[in-house]
């Protein structure tokens, strides 16, 4: 991979203090490295930088220069060169560091223009905090705070604007609170690129609006939810369910697809109540798709496994797992591995296809990708298999290798880890020729037709790790408890390879509570898998850490261009910037 | 630590003559027996509640029958034995305040849990929450002794409103202020 070229570093000076920046660093952004707020609406990261709030006003100032000579002109007092202070305010967002730019933010000019621009913001706003479902993660109440001046002197009627608007199948409109930052008008245009929003009106008068006959309802509308800087734009499937200083926030991955969006979990006392992206500027920005945000309905849905079953009676656990041992080891044996599992779980997976000399198989998932946080494969953690060395070669569009010798008598009896069989191109009839483990969450033919049915845990209630397209190894945790009955993958798998007479190390596996210990599955990973030598559950960082690809860089992936992944086989195969 | 010795007074000479002590003593007996009782036959005899009291936690209708609460759960967080459970919803459209938007679908407090500090009503936005002067609870269960949405509005009824900021709200929006 080719070096970046280094960036150009400027030193500015902001409040007295000096910082070495890259150049065009915007003055927001210095002055975070320095842990200097400076208050902002309309600015966004990864959003162009329009200027409208006025909300970041700064006073700026550069060196003097004599105009004749180009010398610098130096102050008699201090001896150092004299700093021209530009007698207006400047926006921080729309300043760029250039050599020897020096910025004040704490005079009273600029106390005094937020104080002013607070007030304006507050004229026209409803202060329908106690049922605006921003409250809490408000960018106007925290500046209000901050920055107002703490009392209103507005007495006059407030306008008024609709209210309650339905903008699209997943977004409702408060025009009233919206602050006209038009953030969510340029995600559409720049990342979504799906224009539909746009102001109309003057003045006070301005509202938010779709265009004639649009409406909000592409598949990253809900990013606008996200990056709205006041409770404007609320999500409908999220609106009056909780407030968000109840809900306990969990880092974890978008399981959709093979982007591996970073993502965070929010849920109170086992119960998930949204998902929003987390950034990560390596592979989502800090974006992630609305499909990936209804996923946790899958925690409470109603064909969830409740119990270990052999032959449809209940059983205990370890009964279950004696029973699937004893027909692991009457021999014809093949282990449906699964993309949507770890790669925690994909290692033990292949352990027990190992133990059981079976082979293992993966199920391939595939649509359409869409060129911007969703990828072609559906399956987050196919690279995890070929890391771990579950399989060897990508998976195929359909299980006809095991129905093949399904219908030979060569398999007698399918393991199916979190995966549903019938989906994956066998036959009810095919199915009902053989004996079937079935490991899973939910409820499908695949369950109805297994003599063991182990309940295990959804993503959001185990931690683990998935590769991504990118190769990159990204850590999820797990953000609620599993329903009771159900078991942990990890203990599934470990215990059953042990049964059927498989090794897993000498190093304890299992904490006090029965729950696999990550890090002791790491070592064993690391000692299985050179390539993973020292990572650990532990130290992986929460941006991911990129392992090597080259290994499998033959292999044709089916994923297309998205957000930061350029697929190497593709003509101008440019590193991700 | 040095040690002070106290030393014992004397007894003056009507403690040692004994009897001026009886009389003293049988002097407050007749006082007391003869002055108003100050027990209180509880419970068929209750006592008056001052102004301020805090009582049981109640919920409580403005003059036009609305539910004040908006469920915004600001008495769920201050709350420090975490009696509160409310669950926010959607007002319905058509109840004619729908423009309040929100409102409680239910509002427990456990009576076993409250300990009557009134940071509820304190910290209400909307003054819908209100300790009044009911002071003794029972049940014969820990169900029993979760208040819930419609035994609260029961023992809150209506409390005169100064503001009407919904009613305000609502004309605002129908005479409207567009240009």
């Amino acid at each position: 991979m080719i070096a970046p070229p280094k960036p150009e570093l400027v030193t500015v000076n902001i409040d007295g203090r000096e910082i070495a920046v890259p150049k065009g660093t915007n003055v927001i952004e210095a002055a975070r490295l320095l842990a200097i707020d400076v208050p902002h609406y309309c600015y966004h990261p990864k959003l162009t930088v329009v200027g409208n709030c006025r909300m970041c006003l700064v006073e700026m100032g550069m060196p003097a220069v004599d105009p004749a000579t180009k010398t610098p002109i130096l102050d008699p007092a201090s001896g150092k060169q004299k700093i021209n202070w530009s007698p207006r305010p400047t926006i921080a967002c729309a300043t760029n560091a250039s050599p020897g730019l020096h910025i004040r933010t704490t005079t009273p000019l600029v106390k005094d223009c937020r104080e002013g621009v607070m007030e304006f913001l507050l004229v026209n706003h409803p202060l329908d905090c106690p049922i605006c479902d921003q409250a809490g993660e408000c960018r106007l109440q925290e500046q209000a705070t901050g920055y107002g001046r703490g009392y209103s002197r507005y007495i006059e009627q407030k306008n008024v604007k609709p209210k309650r608007t339905r903008l699209g199948p997943r977004v409702t409109l408060d025009d009233e609170r919206c602050i006209l930052c038009s953030r969510c008008v340029r995600f559409s245009q720049e990342v979504a690129k799906d224009d539909v929003l746009g102001f109309i009106d003057r003045g006070s008068y301005s509202t938010l609006t779709c265009f004639p006959g649009r409406q909000l309802e592409n598949n990253y509308s809900l990013n606008t939810v996200d990056i709205c800087p006041v409770g404007a734009l609320t999500s409908t499937d999220f609106r009056f369910k909780m407030r968000v200083w109840f809900l306990k926030e969990t880092d974890s991955i978008d399981a959709e697809s093979s982007v591996g969006a970073n993502t965070v979990v929010w849920s109170r006392e086992g119960v998930i109540y949204r998902i929003t992206p987390r950034r990560n500027d390596d592979v989502n920005d800090t974006w992630m798709a609305d499909s990936g945000r209804i996923l946790y309905k899958e925690v409470r849905a109603d064909n969830r496994l409740a119990g270990v079953t052999v032959d449809g009676l209940a059983v205990l656990p370890a009964a279950a797992l004696a029973a699937a041992a004893e027909l692991i080891r009457g021999g014809g044996v093949a282990v449906v591995g699964s993309g949507r599992s770890s790669v925690e779980e994909q290692f033990l997976t292949r352990k027990l296809a190992e133990a059981a000399g079976a082979p293992a198989y993966l199920v391939a998932r595939s649509g359409a990708g869409d060129g911007i946080l969703i990828s072609a494969d559906r399956n987050p953690n196919v690279r995890g298999a070929l890391v771990t060395g579950l399989i060897r070669g990508l998976p195929a569009a359909a299980l006809t290798e095991l129905a093949g010798q399904i219908d030979s008598g060569a398999v007698k009896t399918v393991v199916a880890v979190n995966e549903d069989l019938v989906a994956a191109g066998l036959t009810p009839a095919q199915l009902a020729k053989v004996k079937v483990v079935y490991f899973g969450t939910h409820a499908n033919p695949t369950s109805t037709a297994a003599q063991v049915v182990v309940p295990t845990l959804t993503v959001f209630e185990k931690s683990g790790s998935f590769v991504n397209q990118q190769f990159r190894l990204q850590k999820f945790a797990a953000a609620v408890p599993g329903p009771g009955g159900a078991l942990d993958d990890l203990e599934v798998l470990a215990k059953l390879t042990v049964a059927v007479g498989g090794k897993l190390g000498e190093t304890p596996l299992y904490q006090a509570s029965g729950r696999v210990e990550l890090n002791a599955l790491w070592e064993l990973i690391g000692q299985a898998v050179p390539a993973l030598g020292t990572v650990r559950y532990g130290n992986l960082p929460s941006t991911g850490l990129l392992l090597d690809g080259t290994p499998w860089a033959a292999l044709a992936f089916p994923e297309g261009k998205t957000l930061h992944y350029t697929p190497p086989a593709a003509p101008a195969a440019v590193p991700a910037p | 630590m040095a040690i002070i010795t106290i030393p014992r007074k004397p007894l003056t000479f009507s403690e040692r003559a004994y009897l001026p002590q009886i009389a003293a003593g049988l002097r407050i007996t007749l006082r007391h027996l003869f002055k108003p009782s100050e027990t209180l036959q509880y419970p068929e005899e209750r006592p008056s509640i001052p102004p301020g009291y805090r009582g049981a936690p109640t919920l409580v209708m403005d003059p036009n029958g609305r539910e004040k609460c908006v469920s915004c759960q600001l008495c769920e967080f201050v709350c420090p034995p975490k009696a509160i459970r409310i669950a926010p919803g959607a007002v319905p459209e058509g109840s004619g305040v729908e423009h309040v938007e929100k409102g409680p679908q239910a509002f427990d407090i456990d009576m076993l849990r409250c300990i009557y500090c009134g940071l509820c009503e304190e910290v209400c936005p909307e003054e819908a929450i209100v300790l009044q002067t009911q002071y003794s609870m029972c049940g014969t269960s820990r169900e029993e002794m979760v208040n819930h949405k419609d035994k609260l509005y029961e023992m809150g009824g209506t409390l005169p409103d100064q503001h009407y900021k919904w009613d305000k709200k609502k004309a605002a929006e129908e005479a409207g202020n567009a240009h």
